[in-house]
């Protein structure tokens, strides 16, 4: 077991900035919060701030894209997977004669078959190992234990039927809490026989308690933020290709993380890096489960490898549920102190993370608990602690940063939640309450108690744009007359701030690997571009923004860009995408590759109106002469001379790469409020409005940070009202199908009414924040309170997510309320 | 997710679909909107060895009006019963339930008769067709037969149905003057299974209830009829103690099982609140509101 201490010390904004590329000026001050989208450049070049309509789409509408399992190979071979009946049990014997007498039946792979080439093991990306195959006992419910390949995807689904296990049944532990007894030993392939797997401490603990030992009001709850799955249209899925006569791995996966998974497979299985090329083509939505290596990659790679054919394997639906990795799963014990004018003062957290059979997480590994310290939220708070413990159950592995930075959803809910249960217990306005409480916007860069220097924010900005879009203070009249009638309606807030962009090398790594982004950005002739990058979209719209970013520093038209990312054999190293990184990482570094594009550019430019370069200006798409606008260079026709006409002793071409290194997170944010609707008969909630209003810093695109509000919205209604992976007391997965693992549709949608404030990031190169997560992320509390506040007079304080209608029902019976 | 290996076969008539029934015995299983038997057969808890698709069998997708009936092919797709006129002017229990009846896509394929054959209680149609005291007509080797609705479900996804029989028609008695019908569904999203639902059929005569039937969903192992509620409103008038008599009734009487859609208390009082609510709105459609 390892204890953590939070490695995120603070840190004065100064040297932040010291070996930063190209900080604006003055970028330590307050940064001005406007409403206005910024817009430099014409349409024909569609910078940044134009509504731009997403270059990638008409492929996928017309059904042109092109994922995993369109991915057909001569030859090809198919595996299926023989999963575990038992969430814990030792394994006697695995007998696959009858499968392998089956004509098409090619090879039967176990644990042992792996074990003799030392991969029955494999790191997970927080260093704790998991199994590919078990060769002594099963540890989760549908845990992969053999895989048939044959030569049709039919003859390999009949084949695993015929693959006979002898398991003898051991005792389950589904509960974290019984976990903690270590009564049964969940990896006794560990040297500790414990299920704890870290203790993580953040925050000064004297300086809390005696916070709170002094406060004159504290609200304290447990609250249970639940395992859910991030159930991606596309399940996961490889084509694995190995050529023996040359010694070329290919690897077409779904991964939001292609060069990381090249080094961890090249490092696991010894074949040389050079020789392996991961190639994530389209992927059907990753929201951080299709960051980790699943036993099903592994095994199709090994059996290319031993074969020397390709192999396909596509999970299907009831796999993808039930044996990906999941995310969240937190267990909180909360508490909030106030002072006597009911100012919050101090935080104190107790946290029980259930992680199944391993620590699977793609946490950057130093902070075992992700990024959950920001639990501070948007609050000027004295102190807070923080203490958390994990443990192993018999479950999948996890959990994942599903469309959240590492935990923050759970960090968001909490303080949330508990803001609002401690306004409600002062009675104060909810909204007043927090307009009270809330960092003001001239004190950032702020540093939170927990270390985390928010680099800029105006609180109070988007919660009254929210009021004002919703009308708040008419939607309060009307919740007291419907009072008056019996009828329950409730208003929910949620002011969250975000911490994306991971991150500064200093602090952040994944299995050591520093957590930059690059960009390279090469220009053809006829001044049309290539630019690629270390990220992967998997529906974030790589190809529109990153291009218009692109456009925005050289003037160069949006369209006449091609973004290119997926291929390790052609992209630069990068770490991937997930938790709002891409826009922080890799859209700077697109901007500083373009400045450094635009620097040599300067030079030919120079060259060519024969002046000095000190006597030239930039305006849009060309560099011009001072005070005499009309002798220029465009771009194109510096592109154009970069190869036909360059300065002597100068390297031809035009292109530029960058590794960028981001001083800092960037920390999105923005208020959201929510009305609800309840049925004290059937115990229903219905979302009736739903107003978002985020502050992602510079707008890239408006359209495209629209769609990510709308679609994250919709993933944290999910969570709020309907997701929950379920297991019984066997620890066998009772939602291993979408009838049961209930997905939102547009019938429970409200229509999201969305808004904007800006506020720019004083660090990155185009002050933008990233925004891929936060409606996910602030969604969740901002309903819960709604149903809360609608039944907070009938005596309810709080109701954990997923707020099923049961669970609404039995808190009003227990009120007396019935039809 | 694949399902094992079966035959195919697509007769043109039902005379030949009869005969591949009796040739084939019970590893033979209809399909028809595929949307029960499919989703079973991918999870390989069924395994018929042959499927006969009655899809390309001409004349048995209809929605008529004869002799004081609404004839109903068994082929017909939930998606026209939602879309028939007749059935929305006249049969405004049936519209009520195809409207909740799974999801726009589902209700596209799915069928009246694979509704019903199924015989299973989470179906909506089985409750539905209680309430209406509808008439099953079966085709076999022998020709037709007549099965009374309440005959028809014999146990959890088993019906009166020879296995050489095909199921062709529903015949729904149409509603007498003073009769009104609603069907009350609560589900977690669209698309889901009841947690519970309630489907009622009575006459009202000056102010007296002198007729009910009423059908529960998803709240038994076998679709079945809330034969107590029945009785709380015939020879009544509905007041509001005589809905909760029925509520209490109904609750009482009916038998669910707990799941993830709730615990056996929440859905006796969910079917409680629904009876009640569905009473309501016959009652006031009864009163030509
Ligand atoms: C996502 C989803 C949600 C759903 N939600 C609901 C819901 O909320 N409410 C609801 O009521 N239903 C729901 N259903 C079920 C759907 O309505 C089914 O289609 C219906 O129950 C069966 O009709 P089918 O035509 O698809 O039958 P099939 O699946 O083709 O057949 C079902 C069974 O009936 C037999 N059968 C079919 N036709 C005949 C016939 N003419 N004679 C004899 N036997 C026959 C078949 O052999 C099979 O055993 C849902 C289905 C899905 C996939």
């Amino acid at each position: 077991m390892t204890t953590f201490h939070d490695p995120t010390k603070p840190k004065h904004v100064a040297d932040r900035f010291e070996n930063k590329h190209d900080a604006p000026a003055g970028s330590s001050a307050v940064v001005a919060t406007t409403e206005e989208v910024r817009i430099t450049t014409p349409p024909e070049i569609c910078g940044m701030g134009h509504r731009m309509k997403r270059k990638e789409d008409p492929r996928f509408i017309q059904g042109k894209g092109n994922y995993v399992d369109d991915i057909k190979l001569p030859g090809m071979l198919y595996m299926d997977i023989v999963r575990s009946p038992y969430a814990h049990a030792k394994i006697l014997n695995i007998d696959a004669s009858a499968a392998l007498a089956m004509p098409g039946v090619l090879a039967v792979i176990t644990g042992k078959d792996l074990a003799a080439h030392g991969l029955h093991w494999m790191p997970t990306l927080m260093s704790d190992t998991q199994m590919v195959l078990p060769t002594e006992k099963v540890v989760y419910y549908a845990q992969e234990v053999a895989c048939v390949i044959a030569t049709s995807r039919y003859i390999a689904a009949d084949a695993i039927e015929q693959v006979v296990v002898d398991y003898e049944p051991l005792d389950v532990v589904v509960d974290p809490y019984k976990a903690l007894d270590d009564e049964v030993i969940i990896r006794d392939d560990k040297e500790l026989k414990t299920n704890r797997i870290w203790h993580w401490e953040v925050g000064d603990k004297d300086a809390t308690d005696a916070i709170f030992a002094n406060a004159a009001h504290v609200v304290k709850q447990y609250m249970h933020i639940p395992r859910i799955h991030v159930a991606s249209i596309e399940t996961c899925g490889m084509v694995a290709n190995y050529n023996p006569a040359t010694g070329k791995m290919q690897l077409y996966m779904t991964t939001q993380a292609p060069h990381a998974i090249r080094t961890v497979f090249a490092l696991v299985s010894g074949l040389p890096e050079q020789k392996i090329q991961v190639i994530s083509p389209d992927i059907g939505g990753g929201f951080g489960g299709k960051v980790p290596v699943y036993p099903g990659y592994v095994v199709c790679a090994v059996a290319s490898l031993l074969i020397g054919k390709p192999v396909k394997w596509i999970e299907d639906r009831s796999e993808n549920l039930q044996a990906d990795s999941f995310a969240r799963d937190y267990h909180l014990e909360a508490e909030l102190a106030a002072d006597a004018n009911g100012k919050i003062v101090g935080l104190r957290v107790n946290g029980l993370a259930d992680h199944g059979c391993a620590d699977a997480a793609a946490n950057p590994s130093k902070f075992p608990a992700g990024l959950f310290s920001i639990c501070t939220g948007s609050y000027d708070l004295q102190a807070a602690h923080v203490n958390f413990d994990a443990v192993y159950t018999n479950k999948p592995p996890g959990g994942v940063a599903y469309r959240c930075s590492f935990r923050v959803t759970e960090a968001v809910q909490m303080i949330e939640r508990m803001t609002d249960m401690m306004a409600h217990d002062l009675n104060i306005d909810p909204a007043e309450y927090r307009m009270n409480n809330f960092i003001k916007a001239d004190a950032f860069p702020y540093m939170s108690p927990t270390g985390w220097e928010y680099d800029s924010g105006n609180y109070h900005a988007a919660l009254r744009k929210a009021m004002d879009m919703i009308g708040y203070e008419e939607l309060r009249k009307e919740q007291a007359e419907k009072r008056a009638r019996g009828e329950l309606m409730g208003i929910g807030i949620s002011s969250f701030t975000e911490v994306v962009g991971a991150g500064p090398s200093r602090d952040y790594d994944i299995l050591g690997i520093k957590m930059f982004d690059s960009a390279e950005i090469r220009i053809h002739p006829t001044g049309k571009a290539i630019a690629r990058f270390g990220t992967k979209s998997q529906g974030q719209g790589h190809e529109t923004t990153y291009a218009q970013i692109i456009a925005e520093e050289l003037g160069l038209p949006a369209n006449d860009i091609e973004v290119e990312e997926g291929d390790t054999d052609t992209a630069p190293y990068g770490l991937g995408t997930y938790a709002s990184r891409s826009t922080p990482t890799a859209g700077a570094a697109a901007a500083m590759a373009a400045r450094k594009i635009k620097a040599k550019a300067k030079k030919i430019a120079a060259h060519l109106l024969e002046v000095n370069e000190d006597d030239l200006e930039w305006d849009v798409n060309k560099w011009q002469v001072k005070g005499s606008p009309e002798q220029a260079k465009t771009i194109q026709e510096i592109a154009f001379a970069a190869y036909t006409n360059h300065p002597q002793g100068m390297e031809a071409g035009l292109e530029a790469t960058d590794y960028y290194d981001p001083p800092n997170l960037t920390f999105p944010f923005g208020s959201y409020i929510c009305v609800v609707d309840i049925d004290s008969g059937t115990g229903e909630v219905k979302v009736r409005r739903f107003v978002a209003v985020d502050d992602c810093g510079n707008i890239i695109n408006p359209l495209v940070v629209e769609g990510q509000i709308h679609g994250g919205l919709t993933m944290g209604l999910a969570p709020a009202l309907y997701e929950e992976i379920v297991y019984d007391e066997n620890g066998q997965c009772l939602t291993g199908t979408l009838a049961d693992y209930l997905l939102p549709t547009a019938v429970e949608s409200p229509k999201w009414e969305t808004g904007h404030t800006i506020t720019p990031s004083p660090h990155h190169p185009i002050g933008a924040k990233g925004v891929g997560e936060s409606p996910t992320v602030g969604a969740p509390p901002a309903i819960a309170n709604a149903v809360v506040d609608a039944l907070w007079h009938l005596g309810v304080r709080h109701i954990d997510i997923p707020i099923t209608p049961e669970k609404v029902w039995q808190a009003l019976r227990d009120a007396g309320v019935t039809e | 997710m694949i399902p094992g290996e079966f035959d195919y076969h697509s007769p043109r008539t039902l005379q030949e679909a009869v005969g591949l029934l009796q040739q084939h015995g019970d590893g033979a299983k209809i399909v028809a909107g595929g949307q029960s038997l499919i989703p079973a057969m991918r999870f390989r808890l069924a395994l018929p060895e042959v499927l006969i698709d009655i899809n390309t069998i001409d004349g048995l997708e209809y929605i008529r009006e004869d002799d004081g009936h609404l004839m109903i092919g068994a082929l017909t797709r939930e998606a026209d019963l939602e879309e028939s006129a007749l059935v929305q002017q006249k049969y405004h229990l049936l519209a009520d339930a195809a409207r909740v009846i799974a999801d726009p896509v589902v209700r596209n394929r799915a069928t009246v008769g694979g509704n019903l054959a199924h015989a299973d209680p989470a179906n909506d149609h089985p409750a539905v067709m209680l309430a209406y005291n509808a008439e099953l007509i079966a085709l076999g080797p022998n020709g037709t037969r007549a099965i009374p609705i309440d005959d028809f479900f014999v146990d959890l996804f088993e019906n009166a149905l020879a296995d050489n029989e095909i199921l062709t028609e529903i015949r729904i008695p149409t509603p007498g003057p003073g009769s009104g019908g609603a069907y009350y569904k609560v589900e977690r999203k669209v698309g889901d299974y009841a947690i519970s639902a309630t489907a009622v059929q009575l006459t009202i005569n000056g102010n007296t209830c002198t007729a009910a039937r009423i059908g529960l969903t998803n709240v038994s192992a076998v679709p079945m009829r809330a034969t107590g509620a029945e009785q709380a409103l015939i020879g009544k008038q509905i007041t509001d103690e005589v809905l909760e008599a029925a509520g209490q009734a109904a609750a009482a009487e009916c038998d669910p099982s707990p799941d993830l859609r709730g615990s056996v208390a929440y859905k006796r009082d969910l079917t409680r609140v629904v009876i009640k609510r569905a009473i309501r709105q016959a009652v006031e459609r009864a009163q030509g509101g």
